[in-house]
């Protein structure tokens, strides 16, 4: 139990030092955009139209004239008190702004991980246990294929498909358009979550399946399984293949929580999906520097409970990690 | 008496693709016969590469895919094939592997023992036979890293007698053990064998093999080279071979300079 507290202690410190690394170096990097924020948020046109004071008023507004170390040391010592600042674009608290979009996401986000995990794993068990054989060849064939694929150009393709050429699906967007926010009814929900889930899904599958065929296959390779036939033992793939992959396989499916939250960034922007993804593509192009770091910090703060997650089950599930800890 | 085990003329060749689509056929056994009686310990001595480890497998119908078996295996006076080898697995043919790494991980010994069954009946066979191998109750609770090299070793012996098998093929069970406890493991496949078991004993280590074997076939290449009673070789008596004589001479107790 000692030992158990004192790395989940090691991690949250470490937690820490990566929030406040990733903050900087999200902050840095926006730091240095050539994007200037009046232009980008009011028109070049629109500037020229104001007063010098009108002007002024607004880079004050965007921080435009304020040190860079001033800036992040502002937004550092706030975010430290837990307040995350107000979102320049939407003008709400960037807590509120994030919350918003993660509710839209989250769905997304978990189902995408879901599927891709658990349809992965099966396939990848599938093509493991049948190695060199046609169920491996196919799987294989496609995962490599579907790897290859950049997320976007697949949720393009797949716009074409069901929504220009079959109509069954909808373009874009979250809910109908044109209708009250209380009018938009669960199903209508899920009709225009279908298709960006779909991408996420296939997106994030090649990986999981790859990797745990390779697994399988070592596995299937293994002496114990050659022992266990040898014994004469039924039923060695749910006894000894499916326990000895589904360990690994379970590390790689909660590290890959940064991998979907990446994806999603570009596959929302290709479906106009409001959730988090695309807030961090308006807010990165906009210039709007507290909503950025918020969603850096927050989905960083998402992977790293990923990983931890699995840390943290390797040592219930994991027999040589559990008695191996209890004993030292 | 009628031999439990006779294999007649095996080979074992492997399918590699070398670079490119090029295929080539490795010879990994070439020519190998021996009979096994029961009651019997059979050692089988031969230098690393010779094909032990595939005796074994191609006994148990368990060679890899890419294996091609040839030749006869006749067990119980009837050709063993695949079926028959499959039913018998576990059964009344049992292997005793190398080491450690034949025990899944992430089982307890007794679950790997019980082979997923949870009888009464399994429970107090698989208590009894660990009990014989003087291990306590308290090692079916154990996972394969808990156990020492001496233990593990007795663990897969255990598993290999729980079904009073009728043959038992050891493969290389005693390196990694000091001599004690080595030689208790084979006073162990004296006691089998005396209990009406065949058994195959498998290694590279001559002097160990002499030290409890009935009889003595030496592989050369995948090839049995000689095949004689142990107490010839002891004394170093009708060894006609040239290998064999050899290898009698190369004894470290046998140099006369």
């Amino acid at each position: 139990m000692k030992h158990r507290l004192q790395f989940t202690a090691k991690k949250l410190v470490r937690m820490a030092l990566l929030l406040l690394g990733v903050s900087l170096t999200a902050f840095l990097l926006m730091d240095a955009s050539p994007l200037d924020p009046l232009r980008t948020n009011i028109g070049q046109a629109a500037l020229g139209t104001m007063s010098p004071e009108q002007v002024a008023r607004l880079e004050d507004y965007w921080g435009v004239n304020t040190p860079a170390a001033e800036r992040y040391l502002g937004w550092l010592s706030s975010a430290l008190r837990g307040d995350l600042g107000v979102s320049l674009l939407y003008r709400q608290p960037v807590l509120t702004v994030i919350g918003q979009r993660l509710a839209v996401s989250v769905w997304l986000l978990v189902f995408a991980w879901a599927l891709s995990g658990a349809l992965g794993l099966a396939l990848g068990v599938l093509a493991g246990s049948r190695r060199g054989r046609w169920p491996d060849r196919l799987i294989r064939g496609t995962c490599l294929i579907l790897y290859s694929t950049p997320s976007f150009w697949l949720a393009l393709v797949l716009l074409m498909i069901f929504s220009v050429w079959l109509r069954v699906l909808p373009i874009g967007l979250s809910v109908p358009i044109g209708g009250t926010a209380d009018s938009v009814t669960l199903l209508e929900r899920l009709h225009h979550a279908v298709l960006p889930a779909l991408t996420l899904s296939v997106a994030g599958l090649p990986g999981v399946a790859l990797h745990t065929r390779e697994k399988t296959a070592d596995v299937m390779d293994s002496d114990y399984v050659l022992f266990s036939r040898a014994r004469g033992e039924r039923g060695i793939l749910r006894r000894h293949v499916v326990p000895n992959v589904l360990l690994p396989a379970m590390t790689l499916q909660f590290a890959s929580v940064g991998e979907i939250i990446g994806s999603s960034v570009l596959v929302e922007q290709v479906f106009s999906y409001p959730g988090l993804g695309q807030a961090a593509v308006s807010a990165g192009l906009g210039g709007d520097m507290p909503l950025l770091l918020g969603i850096t910090v927050i989905t960083a703060a998402l992977v790293f409970g990923g990983n931890l997650t699995a840390d943290l089950l390797y040592g219930v599930l994991d027999p040589r990690i559990r008695r191996g800890a209890a004993k030292g | 008496m009628e031999p439990i085990l006779s294999v007649e003329h095996l080979s074992v060749s492997f399918t590699r693709y070398r670079r490119g689509l090029s295929r080539a056929e490795l010879s990994a056994i070439r020519d190998l016969s021996l009979t096994v009686e029961p009651g019997q310990v059979a050692a089988v001595a031969g230098e690393s590469g010779s094909g032990k480890s595939l005796l074994a497998h191609a006994i148990l119908h368990i060679l890899p895919r890419n294996a091609k078996a040839g030749g006869s295996i006749l067990y119980d006076g009837a050709p063993l094939t695949p079926d028959r080898a499959a039913a018998l697995r576990g059964r009344e043919i049992s292997l005793i592997p190398q080491g450690i790494t034949y025990l899944d991980p992430l089982l307890t010994v007794g679950a790997q023992l019980r082979r997923g069954r949870t009888d009464p009946d399994t429970r107090s066979r698989c208590r009894k036979v660990l009990e014989r191998y003087g291990l306590g109750a308290e090692t079916e609770g154990l996972y394969p890293f808990q156990l020492s090299g001496g233990m593990a070793r007795r663990v897969l012996i255990a598993a290999a007698v729980l079904d009073s098998p009728r043959l038992i093929v050891a493969d290389e069970p005693t390196p990694g053990l000091d001599v004690k406890s080595a030689r208790r493991v084979l006073g162990h496949f004296r006691e089998l064998a005396e209990q009406g078991a065949g058994v195959l004993f498998i290694t590279h280590d001559l002097k160990l093999a002499l030290s409890v074997a009935d009889k003595l076939v030496v592989l050369r290449e995948g090839r049995t080279v000689d095949e004689l009673p142990a107490a010839d070789f002891r004394r170093g008596q009708g060894l006609t071979h040239p290998y064999t004589r050899a290898l009698w001479q190369a004894m470290p107790e046998h140099r006369l300079w």
